[in-house]
């Protein structure tokens, strides 16, 4: 059996390896693959700390990854379009500036993540699931009816946003930035999980009456880590947007909030590098049984019923031998 | 006479048709440990779950140093002072008998809204923890998962993580079940100790255990407190004995 | 705005929320009995349409169509239930989600596999088509009002199994304890798969009978799927009378919201700002309701208290 930190360095230092070599091979589609891979990660790790940590069954995740590529497609909307984007009381500019855009989506999608728990948490267990995604459906639906960002169609954006110092067009340098927020978000995990609210939260995932009785407030535990779950996966959908250039309602859709459980379990929840895992492996599969059959999606099935039934440490569980948390 | 640390006024509690605490009115003095005996769902749980606040009472109050709690959660009256011990242990079962003994202690310094130091770097916490595990002997099992521990020891811990929590008066419901004599024992040794730190409200169905420790008995029969008196005065009552003793002597 | 457009569209939500009992009594039959929660329900509901098309189409008749989308979705059900599901009743809720989730892309894309991706029709058969004169002068489609007839029908026939019937009582003592009803002598993992087949069934059926007004499509399960949740959401779980009101008044909440919502706005907008907030605020008013109904009782109209 493997020790789960070396397990974790071979993983990062794989989504270092790939695009390099992509890069001396002149592959520029893998560098997007890669990125494509390193974003999924990135939400996936976002909502890992709800999940994972606290035990939060979000089937809604997709909102706030929502918001984020539709935070990031407004404003460069409306700088692309030299029209100002009206608020009601004041006026904001547009902007193609990725710093703005990262600050903005991570506090939109935190506060609504704040409102969304705030309501969901006053239930538990299945009416939990179905409400988170009953609010990601209600984001779906609005995004598909408010015709002045697009509707159904989405919105494009034609150049992809800036950052100081950098040509976000190149794909390695774009990848970079990419992989840079993963880490820090992994770091963050990593954080957090040892420190004093990392204890209380886990401990309020499996017991909340103990937490409760040492004077702590596990609903408030959990909104907390909500909060801080939703802002992540914020950040990788104004992200993810900006690598396709594009933001539509598929963003929102309960598909994507099911695939973003999907990786965590397929790579091991509750693990720091589960979603990482998950989502090279999700991306890996896309790409070739994609390209070998139309229909890669029943194998997708397959497999995740596999590890459901049989292995429910993931990728993870299994090389290390250790079950890890349950949820 | 001193004031009382715990007490409840007139506690009722039906479910449906069943009453499951009616009219109880007990309290808990400093220094004393104060059992409450009865038979299988007498109400026993029901009382403790209004005391400490997973159940709203139908009527009556709930008073910890004088201060009406029936109005506060369950986590404001641990933060008042009332130190709770489960009789189905209630543990985080994936952590280690450090963290749940670390939980304990964060909760007692009120601040658990810290993100980047590590857990484990709070002296302040460490040493409360460490030292609770300590008086409940499982200091040498610190690292272990607390899933591994024997059921003896998980009441242990749960003990132990009631006092880090340093609280005004403890509430056991039954912390020497399925221990085994010889834990009892230990149980019984420990907790004649404790009563000088905080008193102890104990709901126990060990009668030796009660017998060597209760200062006053309360003895609890569908929902009614039929009795209450000192160990000698609840053992001759006639009452107690045809309403409960009678059917174990 | 006239009486009778109104009248219509409450006639219309009336129709959907019906359709949405059908889904929505089966995942809280589910639910109730087995503490399953079954994403997967919207494939069935895809199969029974599926097949519906299909043998209308090799046979021209619409009664023995939905005579096939009973049985295929019940067929379907009841596999699915002995492969898969029933390893899942005593697994965490996560594991439930993902595996019928995973059941979802197996369905969906192996439907896809079998009949391409173009979506089949099927016709309202011409006994029931054309609209038909209510009292009052209400030119309304007859087939419509045929599906409210059939769903109410199908809820007082649900009512009178579980309430009157020997299968019925022994899934409501199933609901209070399992060990007791296995105590009884009920071979309990026979009555899980007929409870299961039960639920696939009706979502079979709502399936088939909406495919013939809609376009039946991989995918179409899901949005159903997602609006019965609500439903039972917002009815409390486990209840099939808190699934009935629950699903009138999403129905209702849908298809009027739609019209008279932008018909609101426009009061104190102009039209094209009215519209478009009024549309939008309306696709959102189902989960608005639900929102309202869990800040008021956190376990839905009639659930449980926790
Ligand atoms: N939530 C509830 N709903 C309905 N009845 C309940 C509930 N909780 C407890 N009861 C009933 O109330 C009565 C008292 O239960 P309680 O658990 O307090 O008894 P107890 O004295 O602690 O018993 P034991 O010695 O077995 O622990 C029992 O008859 C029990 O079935
Ligand atoms: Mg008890």
């Amino acid at each position: 059996m493997i020790r789960e930190s070396y397990i974790n360095w071979i993983v990062l230092a794989g989504f270092l390896v790939v695009p390099l070599w992509a890069l001396s091979a002149d592959e520029p589609f893998t560098i997007t693959l890669a990125t494509r891979a390193v974003l999924l990660a990135l939400a996936a790790v976002g909502l890992n700390i709800a999940l994972g940590i606290g035990g939060l069954v979000s089937l809604g995740h997709a909102a706030f990854f929502g918001l984020g590529g539709y935070a990031m497609g407004i404003l460069a909307h409306h700088a692309q379009t030299f029209t100002p984007l009206e608020l009601g009381m004041f006026t904001i500019a547009g902007t193609k500036s990725m710093p703005i855009i990262w600050l903005t989506a991570i506090i939109v999608s935190a506060l609504a993540a704040f409102v969304i728990g705030l309501l969901s948490l006053r239930t538990t267990g299945v009416y939990f699931i179905m409400i988170t995604l009953a609010f990601g459906q209600m984001f779906f639906f609005f995004s598909i009816s408010w015709s002045a960002y697009g509707g159904e169609d989405g919105l494009s954006i034609y150049v992809r946003n800036g950052f100081p110092g950098l040509n976000t067009l190149v794909p390695i340098q774009f990848f970079g930035l990419c992989f840079t927020a993963l880490c820090a978000a992994l770091f963050v995990h990593w954080k957090l999980r040892k420190s004093p609210f990392g204890l209380a939260l886990n401990a309020a995932r499996q017991s909340p009456a103990r937490v409760e009785t040492v004077g702590l407030n596990p609903v408030r535990l959990k909104l907390l880590a909500f909060v801080i779950s939703g802002a992540i996966t914020g950040l990788a959908g104004a992200l993810f947007a900006d690598l396709n250039r594009f933001v539509s309602p598929t963003m929102f859709s309960w598909q994507l909030s099911g695939e973003l459980i999907v990786l965590i379990i397929i790579g091991g929840v509750g693990r720091l590098m589960g979603p990482v895992i998950g989502a090279a492996l999700f991306v890996t599969l896309e790409h070739f049984l994609g390209a070998f059959t139309d229909f890669w999606h029943v194998w997708l099935g397959v497999i995740l019923l596999l590890i459901v039934l049989f292995a429910r440490g993931g990728v993870v569980g299994i090389l290390t031998g250790k079950a890890g948390p349950h949820v | 006479m001193s004031e009382a640390v715990l007490e409840t006024r007139n506690l009722h509690k039906s479910f449906g048709a069943l009453k499951a605490t009616d009219d109880v009115s007990i309290d808990l003095r400093p220094g004393e440990i104060h059992a409450i005996i009865g038979p299988n769902g007498a109400g026993k749980s029901t009382l403790i779950a209004q005391i400490c606040g997973g159940l709203q009472p139908d009527a009556g109050s709930v008073h910890l140093s004088g201060r009406d709690v029936s109005g506060l959660s369950t986590a404001a009256r641990a933060q008042a002072g009332l130190g709770r011990t489960f009789q189905i242990s209630a543990l985080a079962m994936e952590d280690t008998v450090l963290e749940n003994a670390l939980l304990g202690a964060l909760g007692q310094s009120g601040r658990p809204w810290q993100f980047w130091r590590s857990a484990a770097r709070r002296t302040d916490l460490l040493d409360r923890a460490m030292a609770a595990l300590d008086r409940v002997g499982l200091l040498d099992d610190a690292e272990q998962v607390t899933a591994n521990l024997s059921h003896g020891q998980r009441r242990q811990l749960e003990v132990a993580v009631a006092l880090t929590l340093g609280p005004k008066a403890f509430v056991m419901d039954e912390p020497m079940a399925g221990l085994g004599t010889e834990g009892s024992k230990t149980m019984t040794t420990f907790l004649d100790g404790l009563r000088e730190e905080a008193p102890i409200l104990l709901v126990e169905h060990d009668m030796d255990a009660v017998f060597a420790l209760a200062d006053r008995i309360s003895v609890l029969v569908y929902g009614r407190v039929i009795a209450t008196g000192t160990v000698d005065e609840i053992r001759a009552s006639k009452e107690v004995k045809e309403a409960y003793l009678g059917e174990e002597a | 705005m006239s009486t009778i457009l109104i009248i219509e569209q409450i006639l219309n939500g009336l129709q959907s929320g019906i359709m949405l009992f059908l889904m929505a009594a089966g995942l809280t039959l589910i639910f109730g009995v087995m503490g399953l929660i079954n994403l997967a329900h919207g494939s069935l509901y895809m199969v029974g349409a599926f097949a519906a098309a299909a043998v209308a189409g090799a046979t021209g008749s619409f009664l023995l169509a939905l005579v096939a989308a009973l049985a295929a979705a019940a067929l379907a059900g009841a596999i699915v239930e002995m492969v898969v599901i029933r390893r899942l009743y005593k697994a965490p809720h996560l594991d439930q989600v993902l595996a019928t989730f995973a059941l979802i892309l197996i369905f969906s894309e192996g439907t896809r596999w079998i009949f391409g991706s173009f979506p089949l029709f099927l016709d309202v058969p011409s006994y029931l088509s054309g609209p038909i004169r209510l009292p009052g002068g209400i030119q309304y489609p007859l087939y419509r009002l045929v599906l409210i007839g059939v769903g109410l029908s199908v809820a007082i026939g649900l009512w009178w199994l579980t309430a009157r019937t020997r299968i019925g009582i022994q899934i409501r003592a199933g609901e209070n304890d399992r060990e007791m009803i296995a105590a009884l002598g009920v071979d309990i993992s026979k009555l899980y798969t007929i409870v299961f087949a039960l639920g696939a069934a009706l979502a079979g059926l709502a399936g088939a009978l909406v495919g013939a007004i809609q376009s039946v499509q991989v995918g179409m399960g899901e949005p159903v799927l997602i609006l019965a949740f609500v439903v039972i959401v917002i009815g409390g779980i486990g209840s099939i009378k808190g699934a009935f009101i629950g699903a009138i008044l999403v129905g209702l909440t849908d298809t009027l919201g739609g019209i008279f919502l932008p018909q609101l706005f426009k009061l104190f907008m102009e039209t094209g700002a009215a519209t478009q907030t009024g549309s939008a605020l309306a696709s959102m008013a189902v989960y608005v309701l639900m929102s309202l109904v869990l800040i008021w009782r956190p376990t839905g109209l009639f659930g449980a208290r926790a």
